[in-house]
């Protein structure tokens, strides 16, 4: 049975690879990060398990291999690996194999919206193929092997050529991968440490509470502003709903709650737009598009993102208090 | 009420500020804000460590590197420049807005992960709009190639983002859903999701307008007298 699990065992081989070509290549600080990386992927499971019968020092170790991280990514300089074939030898490529070249870069797509949609319903030997949870996930993982194998046959290039392209691919990006993880676990250390509650504090002193359109207005732009910080809108909602969604919006000026929570989350998702802290949307793109400014993928949304929220506040404040 | 783990958001706000490398600053900012908020450093250290497994779902796209890095060794890229090159209805903007409706009805019905930065953009999406963007002005350069490739991923992130609230079964929706029930607002997914189409639809179109309205501002330039010789 096919398990999430065995995406994260394939990520974590795939880094401990790319720590041991660096060291072979003599970047000690690229190797050290990746192989600490690999690691925690290989480990997770182990860690998650221990702590959950409440051993809590695999956990202590992985924290400490967090800091670990954090201390050697200053010393990564981003590199780009020449590439490996000339524009020449690229374009003669591309003009032999001609459409070929797409159906390995479509089957990615393609085997995890299979997966999907009918993964359910592989069954073999009475076992289900695909582990429920985290299903399109593991098919991603799946359809990104089958990918390679294809990509390899049909470019007659052995299959351990990918694991070095990719991995140039992933010196390239460096440690911006890594931030969408740890903006998600300082997002689980703000929530312990009572920062959400703090700032919600903070906002219901200064409240505008008499008129209904302010506090909305300060509704939507405490759910961009507080997206912005967090980096996420789902951190946001609860803390925006509890603090003035709830008490003054719905119960005192009557407000409809499925409008006021949908597009009010979604004032949040513009402001997902606007923050490097959305690293997995905005920082990791960057970076994978190989573009010089961090801030790009956010500089060609920013006015999308206002024009957006401007007419999902103007919506909300017409229907939803009906 | 404890303010002091507010200084964590601090940190945050200064290290981007001064463009620190955020990896340190963001795992500075969780030890400031757990320290301040009284706990012990072994518990802090095993939440950070617990909390950042937990998340290893969100390093998922490299795996796509090994067979897009292979791709693009036997050309790709320049294939699918050859082939948008070729297609002479299919502009800049036709290319762009279509993507962004593929993507936003995928996210609708849930397929948020079929494409992606790494799935799609990087090794299509970005290497066609490239081509597309040379037919309308020949003498794109570099400056002009990344401003393209943050148009394709701001397109992508919008498709995914003003879909993904539509659908019934997924995060956003259940989160709405789950906080009203918890304080007694009894409230359907449809009925929730249903009040996401509006937004849709205005996102939508916004982004679509901003695709012409930059396909037009290449042409202007093509069409003004050249400033540099080599185009």
């Amino acid at each position: 049975m096919l398990r999430i699990e065995h995406a994260y065992w394939l990520i974590a081989a795939f880094l401990l690879y790319s720590g041991w070509r660096n060291l072979r290549d003599g970047h000690g600080w690229h190797a050290a990060f990746w192989t600490v990386l690999g690691l925690l992927f290989g480990a997770g499971d182990f860690i998650l398990a221990q702590s959950a019968a409440g051993h809590a020092l695999p956990a202590q170790v992985a924290g400490a291999g967090v800091i670990a991280l954090a201390l050697l990514a200053p010393r990564l300089k981003r590199m780009a690996h020449p590439e490996s074939s000339s524009a020449e030898q690229r374009l003669q490529s591309a003009i032999r194999l001609g459409h070929k070249l797409l159906v390995p870069a479509l089957l990615i797509p393609l085997v995890t919206l299979l997966v999907a949609l009918f993964g359910a319903h592989v069954v073999i030997g009475g076992q289900a193929l695909f582990a429920a949870p985290q299903m399109t996930l593991t098919g991603l993982a799946l359809a990104c092997v089958v990918a390679l194998f294809a990509a390899s046959v049909i470019a007659r290039t052995p299959m351990h050529e990918g694991a070095a392209e990719g991995r140039r691919l992933l010196d390239a990006i460096g440690w911006a991968a890594l931030l969408p993880l740890l903006l998600a676990a300082l997002g689980q250390v703000f929530t312990r440490s009572g920062v959400g509650a703090a700032i919600a504090a903070i906002a219901t002193d200064f409240l505008p509470t008499g008129n209904a359109t302010a506090a909305l207005l300060t509704f939507a732009l405490g759910m961009v502003l507080f997206t912005v910080i967090m980096g996420n809108a789902f951190a946001a909602f609860p803390v925006m709903m509890a603090g003035i969604g709830l008490p003054l919006l719905i119960h005192q000026h009557g407000a409809h709650p499925a409008i006021l929570g949908s597009m009010g989350m979604l004032c949040g998702y513009c402001g997902t737009l606007l923050t490097p802290m959305a690293a997995d949307f905005n920082l990791v793109p960057a970076a994978l598009l190989e573009l010089r400014n961090p801030y790009g993928v956010i500089k060609a949304q920013a006015w999308s993102a206002l024009w957006i929220f401007i007419s999902t506040f103007v919506l909300m404040w017409l229907l939803v208090f009906r | 009420m404890n303010y002091w783990p507010l200084l964590g958001v601090a940190v945050i706000v200064i290290g981007f500020a001064l463009r620190f490398n955020a990896v340190p600053v963001v795992v500075t900012a969780a030890l400031v804000s757990g320290l301040l908020a009284g706990l012990s450093v072994p518990d802090l250290l095993a939440l950070l460590g617990n909390s950042f497994v937990s998340a290893r779902m969100l390093l998922l796209f490299v795996l796509t590197l090994p067979a897009i890095g292979l791709l693009e060794h036997a050309g790709l890229r320049e294939h699918a420049q050859r082939w948008m090159a070729r297609m002479q209805s299919l502009t800049l903007a036709r290319l762009l807005i279509g993507y962004l409706l593929l993507r936003q009805l995928l996210a609708t019905v849930g397929l948020t992960g079929v494409a992606g930065p790494a799935q799609t953009v990087r090794p299509l999406l970005a290497p066609m709009g490239e081509a597309a963007a040379e037919k309308i002005l020949p003498g794109f350069d570099e400056a002009d190639r990344e401003e393209l490739r943050a148009v394709a991923a701001a397109t992508d992130n919008i498709g995914r983002f003003f879909g993904e609230d539509v659908f019934i079964a997924l995060g956003a929706v259940l989160l709405i859903q789950g906080f009203y029930s918890q304080h007694g607002i009894e409230l359907s997914p449809l009925a929730i999701a249903l009040w996401a189409l509006p937004t849709a639809i205005a996102a939508f179109a916004i982004q679509s307008v901003r695709i012409w309205l930059y396909q037009r501002r290449l042409q202007r330039r093509a069409a003004a007298p050249r400033h540099r010789q080599d185009a």
